[in-house]
């Protein structure tokens, strides 16, 4: 009896494909509905995102923050576990990073400070899912509810440190003092503008680069080590794991720890690339995001940057709209960013279950002649 | 056989059904006469299932239709199948196990928003069915209380209650000793002689022989031999139902015992409800023979497997292996029992042995995903595996012998033979193995049991539990007997009988050659 497959390009393209052309279907019903012109809409859209050199920069910027909490979303759920605490550990993770820039910008030099930063990112961000972590894994208490109760406490926290701690004293918003430019993650136009390659005054920094490198890490650590051969069985099986003598409790807290410092990078590129000082807010939803990233990227490295790319389009593209034309609000930018996370998250398998059918029925019949 | 002017009780003709590229069902025609008792036989995988779900109203036909009672019926749901009078018991109960025997029949049929109408009607019901069929039971006694038989017995008259008149037993002695399965048979009978007509779903050749009148053999998807029972045999059966010859027994030589090699003392296991799963179990294994242990499925062997193996804790007892006393105080978890050099083929290859999403080279290194072997500084070493992977499938005529496909889509027997030869080719001093042969088909149960056969001469101590007596009689050197997480009775193989095991299992035996149960 063999047993048919359904091309791989079907799951990875088509199928995801497929729901965003829906979404956007809708959402251009929505703009006809309130008296816009859908198509004039979606070509600023387009034009916003990818159309000059500095929306560009702008989409990659974005897209930064969406690899890194994508990824965070997947590593855990490999395991088996859903982390909705992304946003939170976000939050934390630019809290060290922040930390690590106004400790050090006085005195060291980036090329000291930039790894100093990274593992403050790191360990902040992995500091703040340890315990939701803990408690899953030796209390029982789960993961989905104190992750995302950390969400809050996280903001909470910030806004205590921020007003009684860490605010500037020259300024009268909730910031910390500027970095000094030491402590500034490089942006990429003035490293790029040299070599000929434009794209514009953009936000978009190292810290891009550094999230396609966790891309290849997550891979290798997912599909390459022994470590990741534990995860990915306690994500399928988790009796299997207990059959294979694997420690559940300790790969759990391992598998948080990791995706709470993936998360915590969005701090690299928020704080340290773009705001130059520590204030409040910064993570901006980038960690829920995060979620539906991870849900369209179906949790590969790979699907995870394209989805990243298209998130980041749509926020910039999105904030292109709102300007260009003054009757499509930001809120119903919202909408549309909205209906895209319903339909490839939420809605995945509305299509799937048919589609795999037609090519199953089509690669059986191909058999039979 | 056929004749035109009786209608039959229920008639297929030409039912197709395909999942994807699988043709599960292929063609099938079935006529069954009125009051008959009719077996269909087949392997796992043959489209028994599946067509008894089609009958049920489970699964839509892709083409081919049904007939009862000469007319054709249009079963699209099991609603469908119940007005046209077919009623299913299922291999696993669909009983509300804190409900009483009352509450269970009228659920789905209460009979109006308020029950009290309802409640009479079913006690007047029940207690004439009851009678009519001779299926005495307490109404009022609650589900979870009642020995496997009786809630069996529910089942059936909850397709009685809705006026079932075709009753399709799926795999119904899974759960029963062979005191209780007799017990069944005897029921099934008299159903008969009121009329009922009866199709059996079972891969016991045994009971299709003591019990029905008619068999249907399926085999990959097809009918492919209709015969009067009393007209065929077991070795018949057995290669209609594979498609050649099998033998149906062991050859082995005299068991030679060496030393002790594990043994356990008074070993308990709590489960998480504080229910005692295990109750004070002490055993011995020597290298070079086979312990059976025998029981009813549920009655501690899969705690026992759990215990000795590692994967959970003991409450009380000690285990001594390999040089070390494990005990709750100084437990040792599965890795390292691994280490120890005990080896585990679980119950469930599906639940526990393979993680079926994964390839199968990978499922292939499950437990010893940490040894050297495979890994290098960082990454895992793909390589080693695969080629490893490779050699053993060649050695152990896995089929097909791609260690990139995927876990799940190799059958039963293959998936079976991909755990035996992991645990196995790791040359350990114990092998615990459960159910070897559960869902693999005939003709590779021949080949497990022989590795099982020449592991035990070549001096490994081997546990093995099973629920297929057949097996344990046929492989065991010396047999435990297993009830209600005790052990119960232990004996020498060439002592045990069906009639001694069985009774053993129900925990009714005594030395007293008159000893029938009360």
């Amino acid at each position: 009896m063999n047993q048919a497959k359904v091309p791989v390009w079907v799951n990875i393209a088509l199928i995801p494909l497929l729901n965003i052309t829906l979404a956007f279907v809708i959402s251009g019903l929505v703009i006809y509905a309130i008296g816009q012109n859908p198509i004039e809409a979606a070509g600023y859209m387009i034009y916003g995102a990818f159309g000059y050199s500095e929306g560009v920069g702008y989409t990659l910027y974005y897209a930064t923050n969406f690899i890194f909490t994508g990824l965070a979303v997947c590593v855990a759920f490999k395991a088996g576990l859903f982390n909705i605490g992304g946003e939170g550990q976000a939050y934390i993770g630019g809290l060290g990073v922040g930390l690590v820039c106004l400790a050090l910008d006085h005195s060291m030099p980036f090329i000291v400070i930039a790894p100093l930063a990274i593992i403050g990112a790191a360990v902040f961000g992995a500091a703040w899912a340890y315990v939701p972590a803990y408690l899953q894994a030796r209390r029982g208490s789960h993961i989905v509810i104190t992750t995302i109760m950390f969400n809050f406490i996280a903001s909470s926290l910030m806004v205590y440190l921020m007003v009684n701690w860490l605010k500037g004293t020259q300024n009268m918003s909730l910031n910390s003092r500027t970095f000094e430019q030491n402590a500034w993650m490089p942006y990429l136009h003035t490293l790029l503008t040299p070599l000929g390659i434009d794209i514009g005054d953009s936000p978009v920094n190292l810290s891009f680069f550094w999230a396609l490198l966790c891309c290849f890490g997550v891979w290798l650590l997912i599909w390459h080590t022994r470590w990741g051969y534990q995860l990915r069985t306690l994500g399928t099986n988790p009796t299997a794991a207990k059959y294979a003598g694997i420690d559940t409790a300790k790969v759990t807290i391992w598998v948080m720890l990791v995706s709470g410092a993936l998360a915590g990078f969005v701090g690299l590129n928020e704080i340290m690339g773009v705001n130059h000082s520590l204030l409040l807010n910064f993570a901006a939803g980038y960690g829920f995001t995060g979620i539906a990233v991870a849900l369209m990227g179906r949790n590969h490295p790979v699907g995870i940057f394209l989805a990243a790319i298209l998130f980041g389009a749509l926020y910039q593209g999105g904030a292109e709209v709102s300007f260009d034309m003054p009757q499509i609000t930001p809120d119903i930018v919202v909408v549309v960013q909205g209906l895209v996370i319903l339909f490839s998250g939420a809605l995945e398998h509305m299509f799937k279950d048919r589609i795999e059918g037609f090519f199953i029925r089509r690669a059986a019949a191909a058999q039979e002649k | 056989m056929i004749n035109t002017t009786i209608p039959y009780a229920i008639e297929l003709r030409d039912i197709s059904k395909r999942f994807g590229t699988v043709q599960a069902n292929k063609d099938i025609c079935l006529q069954v006469p009125k009051g008959s008792i009719h077996g269909i036989i087949g392997e796992n995988g043959a489209g028994k299932s599946t067509l008894m779900s089609i009958i049920y109203g489970f699964y839509a036909a892709d083409t081919g239709h049904i007939e009862v009672d000469g007319e054709i019926v249009d079963i699209r749901t099991s609603q469908d199948a119940i007005n046209a009078g077919i009623g299913m018991v299922h291999q696993h109960f669909m009983l509300v196990e804190n409900f009483t025997v009352l509450e269970n029949v009228m659920l789905g049929a209460e009979g109006g928003a308020l029950l009290r109408k309802g409640v009479s009607k079913a006690r007047a019901e029940l207690k004439r069915l009851a009678s009519q069929y001779s299926l005495e039971i307490d109404v009022d006694a609650v589900v979870e209380e009642l020995p496997v038989g009786l809630q069996q017995r529910v089942e059936i008259l909850k397709a009685l209650y809705r006026g079932a008149r075709i009753l399709i037993l799926d795999e119904p002695t899974g759960v029963l000793t062979p005191q209780e399965a007799d017990h069944l048979f005897r029921i099934l009978h008299s159903l008969k002689e009121k009329g009922v007509t009866v199709l059996l779903i079972t891969h016991k050749l045994r009971e299709i022989l003591a019990s029905t009148d008619n068999v249907s053999v399926m085999r990959q998807g097809e009918m492919v031999a209709h015969r009067e029972t009393s007209k065929t045999n077991k070795e018949e059966l057995a290669e209609l139902m594979v498609g050649k010859k099998v033998r149906l027994t062991v050859n082995k030589e005299e068991a030679k015992p060496g030393k002790v090699v594990l043994s356990a003392k008074h070993l308990s296991q709590l489960d998480s409800q504080g229910v005692k799963r295990l109750k004070d179990v002490s055993l011995e294994l020597r290298a070079g023979e086979i312990l059976g242990v025998a029981g009813v499925s549920g009655n501690g062997q899969s705690e026992l497997l759990n215990v000795l193996s590692g994967i959970t804790v003991m409450s009380e007892g000690e285990i001594h292996f390999a040089g070390e006393v494990i005990s709750a105080s100084a437990p040792k978890n599965a890795a390292q029992m691994r280490d120890m050099g005990m080896a585990h083929v679980p119950e469930d290859r599906h639940k526990m042995g393979l993680v079926t999403g994964f390839e199968a080279y990978e499922s292939a290194i499950l437990g010893y995903h940490n040894s050297p072997v495979y890994n290098g500084k960082f990454l895992m070493n793909r390589k080693v595996m695969l080629d490893e992977c490779s050699e053993r499938m060649a050695a152990w005529d896995v089929r097909p012998p791609n260690p990139y496909l995927k876990t799940a889509n190799f059958s039963g027997g293959n998936q079976q033979k991909i755990v035996i030869a992991r645990e196995v080719e790791q040359n350990p001093d114990v092998l615990l193995i459960g159910q070897p042969t559960r869902g693999v088909d005939i003709g590779a149960i021949e080949n497990i049991h022989e590795q099982i056969v020449s592991l035990r001469d070549a001096g490994k101590a081997i546990l093995l539990v099973s629920v297929e007596l057949d097996e344990i009689m046929a492989l065991s050197d010396r047999i435990l007997v297993m009830f209600d997480g005790a052990v119960v009775g232990e004996l020498e193989a060439k002592d045990a009988n069906e009639r001694v095991l069985g009774l053993m299992m129900a925990n009714s035996y005594s030395d007293d050659p008159q000893g029938e149960p009360a």
